[in-house]
């Protein structure tokens, strides 16, 4: 008897051992095949791996990329996403689709070494800019359709796509706004949302910079933006809290500062309510998405597959389906590839439209980080 | 029986001759050395060195050091930064209200506790409900509370409707520091039930019995036995009480997506925005801030627990 | 006199109120507290056009369809309940034999030990997390990424309540001399360890177990501020899109914790002394 349950208590502890070692040992397979795309982890181009089927190939052959904060909702990641598993062999999995830049960086250095790291970021400027030994340099096929000042000269990042700032609101809800001071109103009491904490996330902090350009300040100083977010939250009209599709759906979130691909999405899905989209008169406020590989990336073929397929025609054209720019829109129009429907519903962007240089941006994303805390109480 | 038996009749001649019996025990005489004892406790010495005190130096550690590691004391001034001050300001009322809150209560239900059959299936029932409300709560807790007066909740609809109020005319409070409240209380309660009952159902009916005998009414058995015996006990569990929403990370985190209003909150914000604000080390500075007050309390619990102690044995 | 004798020993306490007046208060009190958990139900059930009730929400948790949005909490719920096993297991073949051995052999690292296992009460799960992801990257090398690392960290913050759990019975049960009758009988301090120590305190381990495995279900702090994947987590990355589902999932996590904890009430409560409380003489060395 004292041997059978010795042998049990063996056995139990045998098969957990097993389990154990079956765990590490398959990602240690994994980490094996990682290691096989050495050559990808270092390339900068396709044409370091011998050309873009190479690049292909290897890219299959990892068989799984994983992306972040990337909703489906926004700017047509959905059917990019879908675009992108029909054409090549590879699963994309979709991680937390509801952080923020910030946030992105974040997972890739908690999970670095791991295969459930990130492979590729879509940043906010700011976060951007303040990460690049994050990120591995590449440069796609297209390269030099690109504008100088919309990317790293080495490659570190690219900007992929923009919008315009904009305020959705519910027309059932509330009245149309037709100037930031009319947000100021009782009418808008506990209803106005902006997508994100502005130190974190790019589109907050474009907001805040939007309502800067509107309200007095200029691309160098955001400070009366932050001013009149703190007049929103002192007449108590102001909601802090992420708005998502669920939250507009619901009506807890009525009135929403957010890009207008976004809000022009949000109208899709708004269930039954009647969700319109604003770009207030004024000056309008455009801001770049920053492209960029992990440094560390457990799928580092993959990962410059998809920076590839990110800037080619498909994915491009449906940024623009969206109602986003993308950045290789004049040379695709030069080229005759653009989606021309598209094209025509999105409308040219308007003249005056500031974009935030690098160094603005980097002033705009201090001056936030010191006063915006204190200003939303 | 059998093996028994064969077990004593072999040892016993066996051992018969050499066993001998200490104070310590048994010492068999193909004896374990004691060094081997040892063994027993390294695996766990190693771990909790790996993962408790390794984290905690870790944690703690980065509050003391600058951006190349070496030590200084400058991080400390965030300590002083006004925002950090009004977060900490927010932590202690939402912790003081709930653990005051939550003790009331709870004492009260452990007083209607005493009215039931303590082995009994609604006994059970109520201990099962506290262990999970106290423990296992936090994010789901959330939900609930979304459900249930968050501005599409049932019973916000409810009052809109049937009467009218709308709770969040003066500004959606659900999402600050105001709509923790409500939530916290609510494994406040379950908590004080469990930390408080022990000494509750300690109260001896023989002393109530003694204070009769000598001629006590029973508000004097009250005012003079049972509040002086259960005052450590309430005091205590007050304490811990405000070290447990002091403390709470996992409900304030699933209601509040933006924003830092309390401590626990600043943290995840300066763990996520370290990337972006080049403030570093910040959050092992408020890690440090709120070990302090934690270490406080508990200090302040032990003490108090070993006065309870005395009087549930 | 006629106070002597008047109460029964179930039902007295503090105060002279009756057990009606506590019972009421008990049931008012319950009633408040049942409202939360009605809402979470009566939520779940809003019709998806808003003016009805309907099971359209829960069906939709089981529909194949919906496979691709609720992939995340699938594996979120796989992982919480690896974890909660693996951290089980865990717990209780690095305590146990601690706590018996400074039971038996070290009576004076009691006081060392209680405060080991009070220390991750006093250090709370959130500034534990700030030191524990560059333990983790070392973790991750050494070990893989698979979820059940994460039960590596809550071994540690499920410590308090299991050394209660354990402890409680270990005060109980006169454990010295158990062993010494079994090393007396001639056997090795393993079998010792395996036939006597772990029967006699079947009720503290698997209070502990089932603690344990309730924490690990409920715990969000260290998975989300190390990105993992989790129940909680899966459930608040799912609130954000779907807070029906959410809803749903937490009503049935929250019913699982329930019965196991009753359960674990109710076996533990089954042969012992009344009270609920352990004192010294409750049981008997060789019952």
């Amino acid at each position: 008897m004292i041997d059978k349950r010795h042998l049990a208590a063996a056995a139990a502890l045998g098969a957990l051992a097993l389990g154990l070692t079956g765990c590490s040992a398959s990602a240690d397979a994994s980490d094996a095949a990682g290691a096989s795309g050495t050559d990808a982890a270092t390339a900068t181009s396709a044409a370091d791996l011998g050309g873009m089927d190479a690049l292909v190939a290897a890219a299959e052959a990892e068989g799984e990329l994983n992306v972040i904060a990337l909703p489906d909702t926004w700017a047509n990641y959905g059917k990019i996403i879908d675009a992108f598993e029909a054409e090549y062999d590879i699963t994309v999995n979709s991680d937390s689709p509801d952080v923020s830049s910030a946030e992105e960086i974040t997972a890739a250095q908690n999970l670095a070494g791991q295969d459930g790291a990130p492979d590729v970021f879509d940043l906010g400027s700011a976060v951007a800019l303040a990460n690049t030994d994050q990120f591995a340099p590449y440069k796609v096929t297209t390269w030099d359709d690109i504008a100088d000042d919309h990317k790293d000269a080495d490659g570190t990042w690219v900007y992929d796509y923009t919008g315009l700032m904009s305020v959705g609101y519910d027309a059932d809800a509330v009245p149309e706004p037709t100037s930031l001071d009319d947000l100021l109103g009782d009418d808008y009491k506990g209803k106005i949302a902006i997508n994100g904490d502005p130190t974190q996330a790019g589109a907050a902090a474009a907001a805040v910079q939007w309502a800067a350009l509107q309200d007095g300040g200029s691309a160098d100083d955001v400070q009366p933006g932050i001013d009149f977010f703190g007049q929103l939250a002192d007449a108590g009209n102001f909601l802090p809290t992420d708005p998502t599709p669920a939250t507009i759906a619901s009506g807890e979130t009525p009135v929403v500062f957010d890009w207008s691909y976004n809000n022009l999405a949000a109208a899709a899905d708004a269930g039954g309510r009647d969700w319109k989209t604003a770009v207030l008169p004024g000056t309008a406020l455009a801001s770049y998405y920053n492209q960029a590989i992990n440094v560390d990336a457990p799928h580092p073929a993959a990962a410059r597959l998809w920076q590839e397929f990110i800037m080619g025609d498909t994915a491009q054209n449906l940024y623009l389906a969206a109602g986003a720019y993308p950045v290789r829109l004049a040379a695709m129009v030069e080229a005759g590839t653009v989606d021309q429907d598209a094209l025509d519903a999105v409308g040219e962007q308007p003249e005056d439209t500031v974009q935030l240089t690098s160094e603005q941006t980097e002033a705009a994303s201090a001056l936030l980080a010191q006063s915006w805390a204190a200003a939303i109480g | 029986m059998g093996r028994g038996d064969r077990l004593i009749v072999t040892t016993l001649a066996e051992t018969v001759p050499q066993a001998s019996v200490t104070p310590d025990g048994v010492v068999p005489t193909r004896a374990r050395r004691r060094p081997a004892a040892w063994w027993g406790l390294t695996p766990f010495v190693l771990y909790v060195l790996a993962f408790l005190l390794l984290p905690c130096l870790l944690a703690l550690g980065t509050g003391l050091v600058d951006g190349d590691g070496r030590p200084t004391l400058s991080n400390l001034t965030a300590l002083g930064d006004p925002v950090v001050l009004r977060t900490f300001a927010s932590s202690f009322l939402v912790s003081g209200v709930t653990a005051v809150g939550g003790a009331v209560v709870g004492a009260v239900v452990c007083w209607g506790l005493t009215a039931l059959r303590p082995d009994g299936l609604v006994r059970s029932l109520v201990d099962g409900a506290a262990s999970v409300l106290a423990q296992f709560g936090g994010v789901m807790l959330a939900f609930a509370f979304t459900a249930t007066i968050g501005i599409q909740g049932v019973v916000t609809q409810l009052l809109l409707t049937r009467a009218g109020v709308d709770i969040f005319a003066g500004g959606a409070w659900i999402y600050e520091v105001p709509g923790l409240l409500l939530p916290y209380l609510y494994f406040q309660v379950p908590l004080m039930v469990i930390t408080f009952m022990p000494a509750v159902t300690g109260l001896k009916p023989q002393w109530q019995e003694a204070v009769a005998t000598l001629g006590g009414t029973s508000r004097q058995h009250l005012l003079r036995v049972v509040v002086p015996v259960l005052a450590p006990a309430f005091a205590g569990s007050l304490l811990l009480l405000f070290a447990n929403a002091f403390s709470s990370y996992a409900t304030a985190a699933a209601l509040i997506s933006q924003g830092s209003q309390i401590v626990p909150l600043q943290i995840r914000a300066a763990l996520v925005s370290e990337t972006v604000l080049g403030r570093e080390n910040v959050a092992g500075v408020l890690a440090l801030g709120m070990v302090l007050v934690m270490v406080v309390l508990m200090v302040g619990y032990s003490l108090l627990q070993r006065r309870t102690d005395r009087w549930t044995r | 006199m006629s106070a002597v004798g008047r109460r029964t020993t179930r039902g007295s306490g503090p105060g002279a109120a009756s057990p009606a007046a506590r019972r009421a208060a008990l049931v008012v009190i319950g009633l408040v507290f049942a409202v939360p958990i009605a809402a979470m139900v009566a939520f779940s059930l809003r019709s998806a056009d808003g003016t009805g009730h309907d099971l359209g929400h829960w069906l939709a948790l089981a529909d194949p369809e919906n496979g691709r949005a609720y992939r995340n909490l699938v594996e979120g719920v796989t992982n919480s309940l690896v974890l909660a096993v693996v951290t089980a297991v865990l717990v209780l073949v690095m305590l146990v034999p601690a706590m018996v051995l400074v039971h038996l052999r070290y009576p004076r690292l009691s006081r060392v030990l209680e405060f080991v296992c009070l220390v991750p009460i006093t250090v709370p799960a959130i500034v534990l997390v700030v030191g524990l992801a560059p333990v983790y990257s070392v973790v991750a090398r050494l070990l893989g990424s698979g979820a059940w690392t994460l039960a590596l960290a809550y071994g540690v913050t499920v410590l308090p309540y299991a050394y209660r759990a354990v402890q409680s019975d270990l005060a109980a049960t006169d454990l010295r001399t158990l062993t010494e009758a079994s090393r007396t009988l001639g056997s090795s301090w393993l079998s010792t360890l395996a036939l006597v120590v772990v029967p006699s305190l079947r009720r503290g381990l698997l209070a502990a177990a089932f603690i344990t495995v309730a924490v690990v279900l409920g715990e969000y702090t260290i998975s989300s501020l190390l990105n993992r994947v989790t129940l909680q987590t899966s459930l608040v990355q799912i609130s954000r899109s779907d807070p029906f589902a959410a809803v749903i999932v937490a009503l049935l996590a929250l019913a699982f914790a329930f019965v196991l904890l009753v359960v674990m009430g109710r076996v533990g409560s089954i042969g012992t002394a009344r009270p609920a409380a352990p004192s010294s003489t409750s049981r008997k060395a060789l019952s």
